[in-house]
């Protein structure tokens, strides 16, 4: 029997080595899997690659985890927002490299790479600062900049229901970066408020299929949440 | 001499839009552009975390903790509304079905270039979110913003001295001065002043050649 969940946030965690590149959903709080990122705190890989759209607020999760030096390198499209104050510490003292992503080319960088398309060609940042060292070429008379696809050792995803198999769907705003973080990653882990026995998420209503997911765990959250 | 309030500028950029139109509304004064389409003129609003047919606001006890606009403020949804991921969200915009984008800017160029997301070459920390997308994939681009800087220089420019979003994207420009619509191989072309003010006066305040139709 195929049984993905696992009971604990430490067991869904286990494993991640230090180095490893971590995509970890979410638009600003939205959609974020914060029991996971707080996990990872106490699972304790370190010098790690972190893609997510925003660089982390106050002084918890993602900006707790930069704040203890655990993080190496930040991919992000919109790194300073409300409160992003330990990313812009961290990046002012050279403690904290920095790349920066156009918000499409940063989903679809990790959509290509859960479709196995290695780079794409796009138009968005041709000729500006960000497609510097990027191979140019034109298509229908208009430049375009080859990107890469960005695939992740580890996703961090915030799901509503799950089932045993992995199968996942969000709820209404938080699906966002989720669904193409769970398939540019190795280990999928998903975060979920609820657990439906196997048959009961209606086919036509799964976003993401098991198939891209390795294992989940189920989330305890108050009002408004439920 | 009188301006445009902000409320007047988004007021006066939503008179433009209409029935039908796939629309996103950039951070700032472009959002405030959705509280001045009327409810039964269909707009329909796309938001780049994956939302289409986003409504106004929630009254502050309705709102919906799963429901933000792209500055992360709380929004609604209209019947008829979508949630997708954000792939397909930015394939809808990179693939040019949005009929029109809505942003702010530090500076716009005679030749439709347009500077938003960085102030310098070597910004502290410079945040592109979903910008370059935006510019380089909405079938049109219009701009909202004052006309010159708080100390009074241009954002009207021959040149964009802040480093570029991206070319040539920019077709109009709503200011708290003028209407303007950035014509190719002709520049900035005048389609209204604010009641009281001169072509001479409008062009003081602008860094590159303003022209007329008439």
């Amino acid at each position: 029997m195929i049984n993905k969940i696992v009971q604990s946030i430490a067991e869904a965690l286990s494993g991640i080595k230090d180095g490893s590149t971590v995509l970890m959903g979410g638009f600003g709080a939205v959609g974020q899997p914060d029991e996971l990122i707080e996990g990872l705190i106490e699972q304790g890989a370190k010098d790690l690659t972190v893609v997510a759209n925003n660089a982390g607020a106050g002084r918890v999760g993602l900006a707790k985890l930069m704040e203890m030096g655990r993080v190496r390198k930040i991919i992000c499209s919109f790194p300073r927002s409300a409160g992003s104050t330990v990313f812009e510490e961290l990046y002012r003292a050279g403690k904290l490299e920095l790349e920066i992503v156009p918000q499409g080319t940063l989903a679809e960088r990790m959509r290509a790479a859960g479709a196995g398309i290695p780079a794409f060609f796009t138009p968005t940042a041709a000729g500006t600062k960000l497609a510097q060292g990027k191979e140019a070429r034109d298509f229908n008379g208009r430049p375009h900049i080859l990107e890469l696809a960005l695939p992740g050792d580890v996703a961090l995803v915030e799901a509503w229901e799950a089932d045993r198999w992995g199968n996942l769907t969000y709820r209404e705003g938080g699906r966002n970066f989720n669904p193409v973080m769970a398939m540019a990653a190795t280990l999928t882990v998903a975060q979920t408020h609820h657990i439906r026995e196997l048959g009961d998420i209606a086919p036509d209503n799964v976003h993401t299929p098991g198939i891209y997911v390795q294992r989940v765990v189920q989330v305890a959250r108050g009002a408004p949440w439920n | 001499m009188s301006s445009f309030t902000r409320q007047q500028m988004a007021a006066r950029v939503a008179d433009d839009i209409p029935e039908g139109w796939f629309v996103n509304l950039g951070i700032g004064i472009p959002t405030m552009v959705a509280d001045y389409v009327p409810m039964d003129r269909e707009v329909i609003l796309h938001s780049e975390n994956g939302i289409l047919g986003m409504g106004p606001a929630p009254a502050p006890d309705k709102v919906n903790a799963w429901l933000v606009n792209a500055g992360k403020q709380p929004v609604t949804l209209r019947p008829g509304g979508s949630f997708f991921h954000h792939a397909d969200s930015f394939g809808m915009i990179r693939g040019g079905h949005i009929d029109l984008c809505v942003l702010g800017a530090f500076e716009v160029a005679e030749n439709g270039d347009i500077a938003n997301w960085a102030t310098s070459e070597n910004d502290s920390a410079p945040a592109v979110g979903g910008a370059m997308d935006l510019a380089a994939g909405a079938k049109r681009l219009w701009v909202v913003m004052d006309h010159t800087t708080k100390d009074g220089r241009p954002k009207l420019v021959e040149t964009c001295g802040y480093p570029l979003t991206a070319h040539g994207a920019v077709q109009r420009i709503y200011t708290n001065l003028a209407v303007i619509d950035v014509v190719r191989g002709r520049g900035f072309v005048v389609r209204e002043i604010v009641p009281g003010m001169s072509l001479a006066d409008l062009q003081a305040k602008t860094g590159a050649v303003l022209h007329t139709d008439s």
